[in-house]
């Protein structure tokens, strides 16, 4: 009978085991997990973050990265920035507000510069979900083995240079003492003093000098430009379900007459 | 099975005609997106926005062609001479007074133009739609034998004058369009709005 | 007035008589459940296919340059183009979602018996067509997943043996995946599978009309007519059936509309978050999955993992999906029980059609995930439970032992 409950439970873990953290060697704060990524949930109705999350995308990263799907008028409009200063503060050169948001960037050039062309980011958030996008933006770290002295936790060995780096200041990877797990999943303690065994584990994100902002101020900037990825990357979202609901309720008013117009018709076959 | 007449007949007709109103609603409602699709796209309405032209290059009696909306727009200098000549053969035009709407109302006068030495045209003929060639000079042409300087249409001899206004006896019907267009500043010429917009 | 013209145009066209005939006059069976419902609202989603599917041709572009900045174009630029795509989008994974209840349907209540045979083909046929329209379809966002589900699937082709490779080229047009494979995918997904499907449907319907609709008793209401000839156990199907087909669109709708407005993605099953990202021929994708409507088939396709003499797995997992579609064509001859409907069937046909739904369930699961050593055996075993559903179908269905069917519908 044991071995039948073993058997059953080796085949639930292999027929529906995770395949794999999304999010690389991204450790989470206690050090349990490698992987998963931190969680943020986009919000398209706060204008305030996804302004400031605009300001930032347009200052650190437009100058490689397009929005090529989207344009410049429509975003000033959703954001509700004026026009006149949408163009004073979040446009460069001599673009119009109807234009799409690509970058004058050489594809071929950068390409020789970063190894890969860097990405069109309308879609990143669909594409890899705002979790990972926030979790990449904080991972970051110094890593002098690497051709441009950083890497990243989440996306080994990134072509991308650390552009935020003036702003975060200078992050590290270190190790810390964290409580190690006893065998039933637990924390081990020592039997004689009942302290809390711990253990040396190592990978963990540090910011050893601050920038221009503190940590959490950082923080807070990065989850407003995943925001404004985000919105760029499913702008009708608000829109969408405010229609949807009064389409929702239309239909269930048809959807009542005609269940009453059917019974009606019921009644005769009797 | 033969079905039994209605028990309640007007209880039916009710739930009948409320349910197709409504019915016929959602179909109308499911329309909305269909027909809406059909308006201009947002690249459309990038690529019609207001056209700006530099004029301070622009010599008297020289025309300059800007492209707004795809249609080519003229843009003439009068020397003191043509402002003159427009004067000259207003008994040969159709519509001298731009009775007919088609120009903006600050377009309204003598010269067709917010500013009486510059005038604006769409190039688009009003007969089937070609773009008149600019004719400057005096006298006699191969159309005309008393020409006083403006435009004709080479695809059904067309003819208008320096101010678009149209000769009586061709195809064309009424005037050249003038475009909703504004000053920017004393060089920039702003096509496509009538004034600035905040 | 009104007379007047109807009679004008009845001398010249059958429009009373086509009336009655289909509508008014036709016999439905009364007692019809739920499973019934399927028919009516896939004609529903065939005609917003239809029409979605026209105006987002309007804007579409089908070269490899501009084909995925043209659906950003549609979402984003053109009016209201989002609601558009999204209905097409949600509506092909609602196509296939009611035409395996329907095929559950025909199943369950045998309604591919005589002398329904060829009704039952000719909806086999357009499920065929519909998968064909599905996977050319699907590859036009030329997206990742649109670029390397063809790569995979085209691929399958090159498999044959002796000329594979040649066939393979010849259908590419090109030595890979490329805008003339799009082009020609297109061509098919636009004009020539829309076509053939409505011509099918209509067909279906013609020949559904003419020998009468199933019931889930599996009684033959014909044997029972009052004296004008109408059968007994049935109503008019307008307006009875119609007002019920009514509701149940307005359900349908609600759903439809429901994920088109706040669920669009359907969690990636509706839209692959993989296709977010442009087609790139030189870099595969960490995890290709096609659509979950051919999960079941691509699990089978992956269950084979050994070769048999001189063909190799790879064909012949190509022949086994291939197999596994082509089969379900053939039921009308395999099913060989004296009754119809499963009520009145004995334990193994119940059995056995629980096994099929089962395994069609897991391997559509399994198709979904990375393969390891024992999702690999799972998936062989269900391949074969499915197969065997079709390949024992004569012999359980002779042998056992079924219930007398009454000779009226009770309701």
């Amino acid at each position: 009978m044991k071995f039948l409950t073993l058997i059953l439970a080796f085949m639930s873990l292999q027929l529906f085991s995770a395949e794999g953290g999304p999010c690389g060697h991204f450790l989470s704060e206690d050090g349990l997990e490698e992987g998963k990524c931190e969680e943020f949930k986009a919000d398209h109705t706060d204008k305030e973050s996804l302004q400031k999350g605009a300001q930032i995308f347009m200052n650190y990263c437009y100058g490689c990265h397009s929005l090529k799907y989207g344009r410049y008028n429509r975003v000033a409009r959703d954001l509700g920035i004026p026009e006149d200063l949408f163009q004073e503060n979040l446009m460069f050169g001599d673009q119009k507000m109807g234009d799409l948001m690509s970058i004058g960037m050489d594809q071929s050039e950068a390409k020789d510069w970063f190894g890969v062309a860097p990405p069109d980011l309308t879609l990143e958030t669909a594409l890899r979900g705002t979790d990972w996008v926030y979790t990449y933006l904080i991972s970051f770290y110094e890593d002098e083995t690497r051709p441009l002295g950083v890497n990243n936790k989440v996306y080994q060995n990134v072509a991308m240079p650390n552009v935020l780096r003036d702003i975060q200041g200078l992050q590290v990877s270190t190790c810390k003492q964290v409580p190690k797990l006893a065998a039933n999943g637990g924390l081990s303690q020592d039997p004689l003093s009942g302290e809390v065994i711990t253990e040396e584990q190592c990978g963990f994100l540090q910011i050893e000098q601050e920038g221009e902002m503190t940590a959490e101020e950082f923080k807070e900037s990065m989850k407003n430009l995943t925001n404004f990825l985000s919105y760029m990357s499913d702008p009708i979202k608000e829109e969408r379900k405010y229609i949807g609901k009064f389409v929702i309720l239309y239909l269930l008013i048809f959807t009542v007459l005609s269940y009453l117009l059917y019974r009606e018709f019921k009644k005769d076959v009797h | 099975m033969q079905p039994k007449p209605p028990s309640n007949p007007g209880r039916r007709k009710f739930l009948i005609a409320a349910t197709s109103i409504v019915g016929t609603g959602a179909v109308i409602g499911a329309a909305i997106p269909f027909v809406t699709a059909f308006n201009p796209s947002e690249q459309a309405k990038a690529a019609g926005a207001p056209a700006k032209a530099d004029i301070s290059k622009l010599t008297k009696g020289e025309m300059m062609l800007v492209e707004w909306r795809g249609i080519p727009i003229y843009i003439f200098r009068h020397t003191e001479e043509s402002l003159t000549n427009l004067n000259k053969n207003l008994s040969r035009l159709s519509d001298p007074d731009s009775e007919e709407d088609q120009q903006p109302d600050y377009a309204k006068n003598s010269n067709r133009s917010r500013k009486e030495e510059i005038v604006v045209l769409e190039a688009v003929c009003t007969h089937l739609s070609c773009a008149p060639k600019f004719y400057p000079e005096l006298g006699t042409t191969d159309f005309d034998s008393d020409w006083q300087g403006g435009f004709f249409c080479p695809c059904h001899g067309s003819m208008f004058d320096l101010a678009g206004r149209v000769y009586s006896g061709v195809p064309a019907p009424t005037n050249l369009p003038v475009p909703p267009h504004y000053y920017e500043s004393e060089d920039v010429l702003v096509i496509g709005e009538d004034e600035e917009v905040t | 007035m009104f007379t007047r013209l109807l009679n004008w145009v009845d001398d010249r066209f059958p429009l009373t008589d086509t009336f009655e005939r289909h509508l008014s006059k036709y016999p439905a069976p009364i007692g019809q459940n739920f499973w019934y419902l399927a028919g009516v609202l896939l004609i529903v989603v065939l005609v917003i296919q239809l029409i979605s599917g026209i105006w987002l041709l309007m804007n579409y572009v089908a070269t490899t340059e501009d084909a995925f900045a043209s659906i950003q174009y549609i979402m984003r630029d053109v009016d209201y183009g989002w609601i558009i795509r999204y209905m097409h989008t949600t509506g092909s994974s609602m196509f296939f979602l009611l035409i395996y209840l329907h095929m559950f349907r025909g199943l369950l209540y045998g309604s591919y018996q005589k002398p329904r045979e060829l009704l039952w083909v000719l909806g086999w046929l357009t499920y065929i067509i519909l998968v064909a329209e599905g996977f050319t379809g699907y590859v036009l966002p030329w997206g990742q997943m649109s670029f390397w589900a063809a790569q995979v699937i085209l691929s399958l082709i090159g498999s044959i043996p002796i000329f594979g490779e040649e066939l393979l080229t010849w259908i590419r047009g090109d030595y890979l995946i490329s805008g003339i494979t799009l082009n020609r995918l297109f061509a098919f997904h636009v004009v020539l599978l829309p076509l053939a499907l409505i011509a099918v449907v209509f067909v279906h319907i013609v020949a559904l009309h003419e020998v009468g609709s199933n019931n889930p008793e599996g009684i033959d209401i014909k044997k029972h007519l009052d004296e004008d000839g109408v059968p007994l156990d049935s109503v008019p199907f307008f307006p009875y059936d119609v007002v019920k087909d009514l509701f149940a669109i307005g359900i349908f709708l609600i759903i439809f509309c429901f994920i088109i407005f706040f669920f669009p993605d359907g969690g990636g099953y509706l839209i692959e978050y993989i296709n977010y990202e442009e087609a790139n021929n030189l870099k595969t994708p960490d995890h290709i999955v096609p659509a979950w409507y051919y999960t079941p088939y691509y699990a089978m396709l992956r269950a084979i993992t050994f070769p048999i003499g001189p063909l190799t797995a790879k064909f012949l997992g190509f022949v086994v999906m291939g197999g596994a579609m082509v089969i379900i064509a053939f039921v009308p001859w395999l099913d060989k029980s004296p009754v119809k409907s499963i009520r009145y069937k004995g334990l193994f046909s119940k059995l056995a059609l629980f096994i099929l739904v089962l395994s069609f369930i897991v391997l559509g699961y399994l198709g979904m995930v990375t393969p390891n050593p024992l999702r690999t055996a799972l998936a062989q075993v269900f391949t074969a439970t499915y197969f065997l559903y079709f390949i024992l179908m004569p012999f359980y269905t002779k042998y056992e032992k079924c219930k007398v069917v009454p000779e009226r519908i009770k309701i």
